[in-house]
């Protein structure tokens, strides 16, 4: 049986610039390399920011809201947790808008998140449940369209917002 | 040296830059400079640098100063890769280094007496990395440091202690009145 199809990379690249994102705080992620990062390391209309770490995307992020420029943090779920206690200082508590893609490494293409057979991934929802921050599942094609209402909705609220991605990246 | 008189000689050089100082560094900038142009929502230990880092990129005509703690900048060491990467013309990165972990009862560093933090700058890839220990040459440099294109490094060698003893409020340190005030200081500075 063929592998169950992933989100469009240039689907997800003119959801972020629908949703006003100019700015990407990355960390390669094998989930989004080939099909995101690669493609938006690459469009000139976005300024890519690499990062040695990720939770330095989650500050970096949250100053550039300050300036009025919408960012996005592109990492793995292994970047995700490390950076649970800036997401929780800066994005939760000091109620910043940091919106963050995160792929899941590791997540069977057919499961949910929570039935994952991987200890990391299932995890990572009851994770941002316990901290209240907004997450989305983004896994088929359409799944994209949820994407720049989430995003306003963290500008909006000024409130951290986690979009997993839990299929490859389609270029 | 001290940290006060090097904050003094920042503050008289300052212009009109933004300043992010973190957690001890922040409450001794607060007291020799209070303005709203300072922001000090740092987040979680070792963050100032890459806020910095945003606003730098976020504002590329305006002057960034960041005030770390080498306690700091050793829980985030990667920021110097990372904005030796973006290169910034605009960031000044300062690190009042008095080897010890001042907030939290004095104890000594890792690096103390050992790491070379200038060094690790310069190798990372900064413009420029110097290290002060005196207050004189200091001040000497600071309008060149300040004038010259970033991202530029310089670690202030100063005394472990403050004097007088900085009061550590932490309740005004977070409160949401700095992010506000921050955020109403920097308006007027973004483009249309």
């Amino acid at each position: 049986m063929a592998d169950a199809a992933g989100p469009s990379g240039r689907d997800l690249i003119s959801a972020l610039k629908r949703a006003g994102v100019r700015h990407i705080a990355a960390l390669p992620d094998i989930t989004t390399s080939a099909g995101l990062l690669w493609p938006l390391s690459e469009d000139p209309d976005l300024t890519l920011i690499r990062l040695s770490k990720e939770d330095e995307g989650v500050s970096i992020c949250a100053a550039l809201s300050y300036c009025d420029k919408r960012a996005v943090l592109l990492m793995q779920q292994t970047g995700l947790m490390d950076s649970l206690n800036n997401i929780r200082a800066v994005a939760c508590e000091n109620e910043q808008p940091v919106c963050m893609l995160v792929g899941l490494l590791g997540k069977e293409p057919d499961k949910a998140p929570s039935e994952s057979a991987s200890f990391g991934v299932r995890i990572v929802e009851p994770v941002l449940d316990a901290m209240e921050i907004d997450h989305i599942l983004i896994e088929e094609p359409n799944d994209v369209a949820q994407l720049p209402a989430a995003i306003d909705r963290a500008y909006e609220t000024s409130r951290p917002m986690v979009a997993l991605i839990g299929r490859r990246v389609e270029p | 040296m001290q940290r006060l008189a090097c904050f003094e000689k920042i503050r008289d050089a300052r212009g009109g830059a933004i300043v992010v100082a973190t957690y001890t560094s922040a409450f001794e900038w607060h007291r020799v400079d209070p303005d709203p142009r300072n922001f000090v929502s740092v987040g979680a230990m070792g963050q100032a640098s890459s806020h910095a880092l945003g606003f730098a990129i976020g504002l590329p005509e305006q002057k960034i100063i960041v005030l770390d703690g080498d306690g700091s900048l050793l829980m985030n060491l990667s920021t110097l890769t990372t904005i030796a990467n973006a290169a910034p013309k605009n960031l000044v990165h300062f690190v009042v280094e008095n080897g010890t972990y001042e907030a939290n009862g004095g104890h000594p560093t890792p690096a103390q007496g050992t790491a070379d933090f200038a060094g690790m700058a310069s190798a990372a890839g900064y413009a420029e990395a110097h290290a002060y220990e005196g207050l004189n040459q200091f001040a000497t440099d600071l309008p060149d440091l300040l004038a010259a294109p970033g991202p530029v490094f310089a670690a202030l060698k100063v005394e472990a202690g403050d004097a007088p003893p900085l009061n550590y409020d932490y309740g005004w340190l977070h409160h949401a009145d700095r992010r506000r005030e921050f955020r109403e200081a920097v308006r007027p500075l973004l483009s249309d």
